[in-house]
């Protein structure tokens, strides 16, 4: 059957060009987004500050509750579940434990992350991808302005620095709920609760949620950024990109975790 | 003949498709061309070529003399300060306002004080009859305003060259005629070299100088209006006399047609 066989090269091969063309424009973006935000504002392109103070109050500031109540709920949750196992052996304290280590070193930079990827990753998809519909992008390319440094750098700087601050906004307001869960429910004393969380955690926890943070702060731009520029017709392809750019980030958060968390596991 | 622009055996395939084929001509300085052609003839991919958004497949485009396939995105991006471009959808900024999208320009390429960008924006919106609107965002704004608007944009670093992409396509006939007259005043008054890429002949016979004729990737008129109106190129005339054509199709493109994919 040649022509089934022909077929099947020719699906190999077109999956093949497809996907090393889609490696190489991710690769590009990524290279320009790191030059013109680590390197060229030392040769003296500035960043746009004001643009990027916006961007942090868009995707930080405003996130504040809806982190906060899933952390506090999460925090809760946590605590239950830790209650109805250690209750059977009698050590209850432990609860604190770990509440304290799974939100800092896990699920605080996580929850963070899933939420950023989808209020602001979404979001970046679909201004970046509908600038590039109404030609807006080629106006500022024709303009001698380049589009990478005057959309997605300030997004960038805005991730880096927002999403370690809510983490650590989200890992306080976990181990509250944990703690009041505790103190209510199990009729813990809230003090040793404190005194056992503080003792259990230590700097190392708290910093490699911190770095995993970052990381994904800087994974969700990029794909919006990525999924946005993507974008080559109208509108309809604007809510697709905007769609694939959520599932995306959220799938590479998770495998920066799990890189993250093996790296941490064997290195620290 | 001063020429701004020269373009030779400009080259340009999407995939194996030829959709420029080895077009040469050139634009004289300090006049108005209008670059014509039936919709889909390449007009809107010539102009992304002379503008630098798009490499040819092929070919050299001399801009006052230098080489713009040759040069580096840096070197190129000077040459830009002296370039103006109105896209076809006005393409402002729709997340600032007029008189931010006037200023951006100025404010990313030039040193000038706050105050300063604030006076050449409020010329620049004068000079387009907008300058009761510059707090007023692109949305706020009629298809003929965001037109204008986009002028102004492109006026900010007073340019040498102003390329305009279907000017007046989607508008009523009125505010066409109005945008038309801007360009002849933005010609006599500022002596810019203009490139305007269109369809309709009311304003090519009311804005050009200089036109230039595509039909299926090659040049098949280039000179003066008067030699247009008296050219007796027969597809020339068809265009000029309004005559209804078979839907052409590019050999290739008929065959793809034939054979079903
Ligand atoms: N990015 C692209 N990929 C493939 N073909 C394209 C692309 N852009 C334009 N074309 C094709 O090139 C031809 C010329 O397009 P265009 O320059 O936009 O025409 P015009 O502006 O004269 O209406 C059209 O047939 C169009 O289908
Ligand atoms: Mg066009």
């Amino acid at each position: 059957m040649p022509a089934a066989i022909e077929g099947l090269f020719g699906f190999i091969g077109r999956k093949t060009f497809s996907i090393l063309r889609n490696v190489h424009d991710a690769s590009k973006l990524i290279n320009d987004t790191f030059y013109w935000t680590f390197i060229s504002p030392f040769k003296g392109k500035a960043v746009r500050v004001r643009a990027t103070i916006s961007e942090m109050v868009k995707a930080g500031y405003n996130s504040v509750p809806i982190v906060g109540v899933i952390s506090f709920f999460v925090g809760i949750i946590l605590a239950l579940q830790a209650a109805y196992q250690l209750k059977k052996v009698g050590a209850l304290i432990y609860v604190a434990n770990l509440v304290g280590v799974s939100l800092t070193r896990e699920l605080g930079p996580i929850l963070t992350a899933i939420i950023v990827s989808g209020r602001s990753g979404s979001s970046y998809a679909a201004e970046i991808g509908s600038m590039k519909a109404a030609e807006e992008v080629n106006a500022l390319v024709s303009m001698g302005i380049n589009p990478i440094r005057f959309l997605v750098t300030p997004k960038l700087i805005a991730l880096m620095v927002m999403l370690p601050a809510l983490t650590i906004f989200s890992d306080f307001i976990g181990i509250l709920g944990g703690l009041i869960l505790s103190a209510t429910a199990l009729d813990m004393n809230p003090f040793s609760y404190m005194q056992q969380t503080v003792s259990s955690l230590l700097v190392k926890d708290v910093m490699t949620g911190l770095v995993k943070a970052w990381a994904f702060g800087v994974v969700i731009t990029i794909v919006g950024a990525y999924q946005g520029f993507k974008v080559s017709g109208g509108a309809e392809e604007v809510g697709r990109r905007t769609t694939a750019s959520v599932v995306a980030s959220i799938f590479l958060v998770i495998v920066f975790d799990l890189f993250f968390t093996a790296l941490f596991f064997y290195f620290t | 003949m001063e020429k701004a622009i020269e373009v030779t055996d400009l080259v340009t395939q999407y995939g194996d498709r030829v959709i420029l084929n080895g077009i040469s001509f050139s634009i004289p300085k300090g006049k108005t061309t209008v670059i014509l052609g039936g919709s889909g003839c390449g007009k809107s991919t010539l102009l992304n070529h002379l503008i630098g958004l798009l490499k040819p497949t092929s070919g050299e485009i001399l801009i006052n003399g230098h080489d713009i396939t040759a040069m580096t995105e840096d070197e190129f991006n000077e040459f830009r300060k002296k370039m103006g471009v109105l896209f076809q959808g006005s393409a402002l900024l729709n997340s600032m306002t007029i008189a931010d999208n006037v200023a951006l320009p100025l404010r990313e390429h030039t040193k000038l004080e706050e105050p300063t960008i604030q006076i050449i924006c409020r010329m620049k919106l004068d000079l387009v009859s907008l300058s009761k609107f510059e707090h007023f965002y692109p949305s706020q704004l009629s298809g003929g305003m965001k037109k204008r608007a986009g002028i102004a944009r492109a006026m900010a670093l007073d340019p040498e060259l102003l390329f305009f992409d279907e000017p007046s396509a989607g508008l009523d006939p009125v505010t066409a005629a109005g945008l038309d007259e801007l360009i002849i005043k933005l010609r006599d008054v500022f002596k810019i070299t203009i490139v305007v890429v269109t369809h309709e002949l009311p304003s090519v016979f009311m804005i050009a100088d200089y036109v230039i004729m595509l039909d299926l990737g090659e040049v098949i008129f280039a000179g003066p209006i008067d030699e247009l109106k008296a050219s007796a190129h027969p597809k020339v005339r068809r265009f000029l006399e309004r005559q209804a054509e078979q839907e052409t199709y590019s050999p290739e493109d008929y065959f793809r047609f034939i054979a079903g994919n």
